[in-house]
This record gives structure tokens, C-alpha cells and sequence, in this order.
């Protein structure tokens, strides 16, 4: 096999030029390619990480129906004490939870004793919160990052309520809201910080104390609207929620309908359809790379055949199998791959390196500076080497098939 | 035993409707260590019967065997084979691989037909660049060197498999007067050095002249069989 790849190797160099072209054409496929992979991976991993661990978290646990009318923030969906204990019993028995937290989810209005607006709130516990979605805290622009997110009567504001309405830090607000028998009820609180919006449910939400939406909302005893949990590795969701799915699906009312619905960030966030978007890109470019090496291969492939069909002649003539013909130029365009996608790797690697060095920022949606940083895992690279060598060498099939098949006298009088 | 026989060889090539008879009915035997000419004009089927002769060209009708095999009905890749064992070839226009060196190209046959191992290989390689008289010119490739030397290295090429047979079509084509007759007399030397059996074919009558055996065709006929002690048979 080694003769096999030094005449190959010899034969490449007899084409200087071509197999330059060849595998620069094969290498700024692979280059962009990689690099695509790695900056959208990147933004992508960025805002999922952003999604659930500043809002979502990685899955939310409901009463049945909840999510269905999520939008108007019932508080009749509410998980009630019993099923809560159910929840946190399952969750503790799962050593892939980090944390859960609890949260009322309401919709209330807000005013500055001059104005008043609509507000969506999270009222939840501190502790639990900030271990469930750390870079919840990320978020104040405005006011003191606490270790502990807020007080009892204190208030997050969402940025875009603080600007509309002039609000600063420190100031005295109201909030009024219905509960889930529809009398009013009003509570003065305190602005303890102004949240950064992000896009996504829950993004431009305030936050409130959870004792503080008890007394707002007259809640007597407990209940809750959702739990988020966090995972400690994110990459067991699957496992977890499928899990935690059977776990919960056991709990029936009495009409043998479930009492519990689990989704994963991926369900609660239209951000996932745009990270299914990137994957759905990302899996046309890697078709483009593919059809380039294709092309491009074969193409030089039957140049190749068709410039040496005296010489094809000679070696068939002088008693070399076809199966050693068919295995000198499946050789040729396997190199040809190989060089190509080692060289555009490397090249990929050190842009990689360089882009991560520059501290390129761009700007999304309302958040702005954020910083490029381009990662690639060995599998994405590894995946990428292999599809572009296999498909160089399935590329040189038909030429060297027909090279094989040559009738040596037709290919010896060949001029 | 001989180690060419023909007996009523016959090729027919069609062109679509049109049937070309290019060998008709031909009988001849070949003895081995012989150094055998078929001769005749363009079109008289020399290339052709050297063709069947090498494997490379099934017969249409007839028996045709080579080194004590019956070679009419063989498939492509036991013809390859053959080939590559009993059979060395040398061409008019030399065809040495031209990204090979010239030890390489000697080499060839030996590591890709034969499979044999790098020591005995070398060995075998630099014994016969040196009967041909290439033997400092190993590392050259063939664009450094002349025709001359391109049809010795060619010639060593055929014989390093220890082959039985070498075929040569015009291998005196594309050289001088004095280049061609080296060349003739270096194939002569290697059939005595090595008992190997050269056929050629050739129209150049200084060449036909060095033939011990002459082989006259015309219009796929063979006319004559001409021994070097002057006797002809019809």
C-alpha cells in the first residue's frame, strides 16, 4: 500500500498546479466550513446559555395546561402544595439537578404615582434563583449586584419599564394585581435594580420576592406557578427530561388525566428554532463542501486518467491487476483530499486562535459588544476531516474504475 | 517443448456491420531462447499477433498457447497475471513512467505485479540495470535520459521478472540507425545472458536482419518462415 501512495504522491506532483488549485479550492471549503461551524456555534451556545441561565433555566415543571395559556399568566394553574412536595421529591432523588427554583409568574400593573403600565413579574425566592439561573444577577445595569438578587418589598425592574417611565433605583413603586378570585390588591416596593432586556419569554419580566406575590396575591398557604431546574452538565437534558417526564407522567387527577407537564428550554424558547435554523445552515454548507470536493476532484480526477491512458496502458500491459489501477488513483484523489483538508484545518485552527485573540463584538437584537468567541470540539473537526477524505476518495471511484477498465491496447495506441 | 504455439489462429475485429479479418488462419511455433522477427507491411497484422501473443488480445478462433498455457480463453485479470509473470513488454515509444526513477520503473514489475520483497528487488533491479549498461544511471528520470537509453531501461524493465517471453512492437521505431542496431544487439545479448525468447516486430530490414527466425505476414497470411541459415518454409 505504501508504493501505492508514493506513486500517487509522485503523480500529484507531476501536476504542480492543478493539485495546488485542487486542494486550495478543497482547503477554503474546509476553512469556511470550520470556521462557520465555530461562530455560529459559538452564538448559538452563547444565547442558549443566556436563555437558561439568566431566565429558563434548563427545564420548567408545570401543572398541566400551564403552558398552554402562558400568556396571560394564570393563577389558577398554580402547582398547589402537595404537588410541589411530589416535584422536589423526584428532584432531589436526581443527581444530575444542581438546583430548581420556585416561581409565581403574574401579570400586574405598575406605576410611579404618575404613570402606570403593564408589568409581567417572576416572583420567586432569592436563594433558589440566583443557583438556578446565575447570570440572572449579569443582568442589573443598574443598582447593586447582590450575592443575595433582592429583599422582601424590593423590586427588579425590566429596563425598558425603567427608560418608559423614568424610574431609577431607589425610587417607590406600586404594583397592583388581581388574583385568581379577581379582587385588586396593591403593594409599594422599592427598585433595587434595573434588568437588561433580552429577547425571549421572561426577558423583559421584574422580579419580585415570592413572599411579597403571596401577600400581593393573597395566596393562604402554598402554590406555585412553575419550577425551573438547573442540570449540573446541560448535555444530560435528554436523559433528565426524559426521566423526569416518566417520573411525573405517574401522577394522574381524578379523571386519570396528569397532573405535571415538563419542557425543556428548547420548548419555552423560540431561540431554538433559530438554533435549529443555524444547524439547518450549517448542514447546507457542509452539503456545498461536500459537492465542492465532489466536483472538484473528480474533475481532476478524469483530467488525470484522461492524460495518462498511454501510461494506464503500459502498467495493465506489463501485468498490474485493475484492482491496483483502481487503487493508484482512489489513492491520488484520497490524497488530494487529505492535503486539502490537513492544510485548511490548520489554517481553520490558527483563525479560530486569531478571532479569539481580537475580541471581535457584534451586536444582537437589543444587546450589544457581545464578544465573538468561535470554539470548535474535536468531534465537529474529526466529523468534518472525514466526510471531506471520503468523499474525495468516493469522488475518484469513477475515474479510476474506468482506468481500471481500460483495454490495454486501446489505451497503448492512445496519442 | 515450444513455448509459442499457433494453430489456426484467426482475430476478427467489427466495426459495427463491417467484420476485419486481421489474422487468418495462422500456424507457427515458437522454441524458447529464440530471437524471432515478424515482419511485413503496415496492416499485416504483426501488431496484432504480437498482441494475442502478449495476452493483451483474446484470438477469435484457434489455439494459441504461451509457456505451456493455453492462453485463447483466458478473463482479464488471470491474463494480467499471466502477464505479469511469464511476459515482458517492450514498446516503441518506450512508455516509462514518467514520475519514476529509472531504478522505479525497472522495479515496477517486481513491487506492484510480483509483490516481492525490497531486498531481493534491489538486488534484481541493479543486475540488470548493469547488464543493459544503465547501471550508474539509476537515479535519473526518464526525461534525463535519451531514447536510447529510455528503450535499454525498457528492455530491463521486461526482463526482471525473469520472463520467458519478451514481446517488442517496433522497438527500434523511434530510434537513429546506430541506436537501433545497440539496441538489437543488447536484446540478443539478454537472450543469450538470460535464455529468454525476444519476438519483435519491425519493417526496418537492417533489424530484420539480426532475427534468427523471420516471420513474413501479409494481410493477416503468414507468407514465410525464414531461418538465419537462409532456409524458408512456406
Amino acid at each position: 500500500m505504501l508504493n501505492v501512495i508514493k506513486i500517487a504522491a509522485r503523480n500529484l506532483r507531476r501536476y504542480q498546479r492543478r493539485t495546488i488549485l485542487t486542494s486550495s479550492l478543497i482547503t477554503l471549503g474546509v476553512v469556511a466550513v470550520l470556521l462557520f461551524i465555530s461562530t455560529t456555534g459559538s452564538f448559538k451556545n452563547m444565547m442558549v446559555g443566556q436563555i437558561t441561565d439568566s431566565m429558563i433555566g434548563h427545564l420548567q415543571i408545570h401543572r398541566k395546561g400551564y403552558l398552554a395559556s402562558i400568556d396571560n399568566l394564570p393563577l389558577n394553574r398554580n402547582l398547589d402544595q402537595r404537588q410541589v412536595a411530589k416535584v422536589k421529591e423526584i428532584l432531589s432523588g436526581l443527581d444530575a439537578v444542581e438546583s430548581y427554583s420556585m416561581r409565581i409568574k403574574l401579570g400586574a400593573m405598575f406605576s410611579n404615582f404618575t404613570e402606570t403600565t403593564n408589568i409581567r413579574l417572576n416572583a420567586v425566592i432569592p436563594e433558589q434563583e440566583v443557583k438556578t439561573v446565575p447570570l440572572l444577577s449579569e443582568r442589573i445595569i443598574e443598582g447593586e449586584k447582590k450575592d443575595v438578587l433582592l429583599q422582601k418589598g424590593e423590586i427588579l425592574i425590566p429596563e425598558l419599564i425603567a427608560k418608559g417611565m423614568k424610574v431609577k433605583v431607589g425610587d417607590n413603586v406600586v404594583i397592583v394585581a388581581n388574583n385568581k378570585d379577581g379582587s385588586v390588591n396593591g403593594k409599594t416596593f422599592v427598585v433595587n435594580g434595573v434588568l437588561e432586556g433580552i429577547s425571549g419569554p421572561g426577558g423583559r419580566d421584574g422580579v419580585i420576592h415570592l413572599d411579597d406575590a403571596k401577600e400581593l396575591l393573597r395566596i393562604n398557604g402554598f402554590e406555585i406557578s412553575e419550577i425551573a431546574v438547573r442540570l449540573k452538565n446541560k448535555d444530560d437534558l435528554p436523559r433528565i427530561f426524559s426521566s423526569l417526564k416518566d417520573d411525573l407522567a405517574s401522577f394522574t387527577n381524578k379523571e386519570g388525566n396528569p397532573v405535571f407537564e415538563v419542557h425543556t428550554w428548547e420548548k419555552l424558547s423560540p431561540f431554538y428554532n433559530i438554533a435549529q435554523m443555524i444547524n439547518l445552515m450549517t448542514f447546507f454548507i457542509k452539503i456545498m463542501l461536500v459537492a465542492i470536493v465532489l466536483v472538484s476532484i473528480m474533475n481532476v480526477m478524469i483530467m488525470a486518467v484522461y492524460e495518462r491512458i498511454n501510461e494506464i496502458g503500459t502498467i495493465a500491459a506489463i501485468g498490474t491487476l485493475p484492482g491496483k489501477i483502481m487503487a493508484l488513483f482512489v489513492t491520488e484523489g484520497f490524497l488530494l483530499g487529505v492535503l486539502g483538508t490537513a492544510v485548511g484545518t490548520v489554517i481553520s485552527l490558527i483563525s479560530i486562535a486569531a478571532i479569539n485573540a481580537a475580541k471581535l463584538t457584534f451586536d444582537f437584537g437589543r444587546q450589544s459588544n457581545l464578544v465573538l468567541a468561535p470554539t470548535i470540539g474535536a468531534e465537529d473537526v474529526i466529523t468534518i476531516m472525514l466526510i471531506v477524505i471520503g468523499i474525495a476518495g468516493a469522488a475518484s471511484l469513477q475515474p479510476a474504475f474506468k482506468a481500471a477498465r481500460m483495454d490495454p491496447i486501446t489505451a497503448l495506441r492512445h496519442v | 517443448m515450444s513455448l509459442v504455439t499457433a494453430d489456426n489462429l484467426e482475430k476478427t475485429y467489427r466495426i459495427g456491420e463491417i467484420s476485419i479479418k486481421a489474422i487468418r488462419g495462422v500456424n507457427f511455433t515458437i522454441e524458447p531462447a529464440s530471437f524471432v522477427a515478424f515482419v511485413g507491411p503496415s496492416g499485416s497484422g504483426k501488431s496484432t499477433l504480437l498482441n494475442m501473443i502478449g495476452c493483451l488480445d483474446p484470438p477469435t478462433m484457434g489455439y494459441l498457447q504461451v509457456a505451456g498455457q493455453d492462453i485463447a480463453n483466458m478473463d482479464r485479470k488471470q491474463a494480467a497475471r499471466f502477464r505479469g509473470e511469464h511476459i515482458g513488454f517492450v514498446f516503441q515509444d518506450f512508455n516509462l513512467i514518467p514520475v519514476l526513477t529509472v531504478f522505479e520503473n525497472v522495479e515496477y514489475p517486481l513491487l506492484m505485479v510480483q509483490n516481492r520483497p525490497a531486498q531481493k528487488r534491489k538486488k534484481q533491479v541493479n543486475n540488470l540495470l548493469d547488464a543493459v549498461g544503465m547501471g550508474d544511471q539509476g537515479d535519473k528520470y526518464p526525461s534525463q535520459i535519451s531514447g536510447g537509453q529510455k528503450q535499454r531501461v525498457a528492455i530491463a524493465r521486461a526482463l526482471v521478472t525473469n520472463a520467458k517471453l519478451v514481446l517488442a512492437d517496433e522497438p527500434t521505431a523511434n530510434l537513429d540507425g546506430e541506436t537501433a542496431n545497440r539496441i538489437i544487439n543488447l536484446m540478443k545479448k539478454m537472450r543469450d545472458e538470460f535464455d529468454t525468447t525476444f519476438i519483435f516486430s519491425t519493417h526496418d530490414p537492417k533489424v530484420m536482419q539480426s532475427a534468427e527466425i523471420i516471420f513474413t505476414l501479409e494481410d493477416g497470411e503468414l507468407l514465410q518462415r525464414q531461418n538465419d541459415n537462409g532456409g524458408t518454409h512456406a
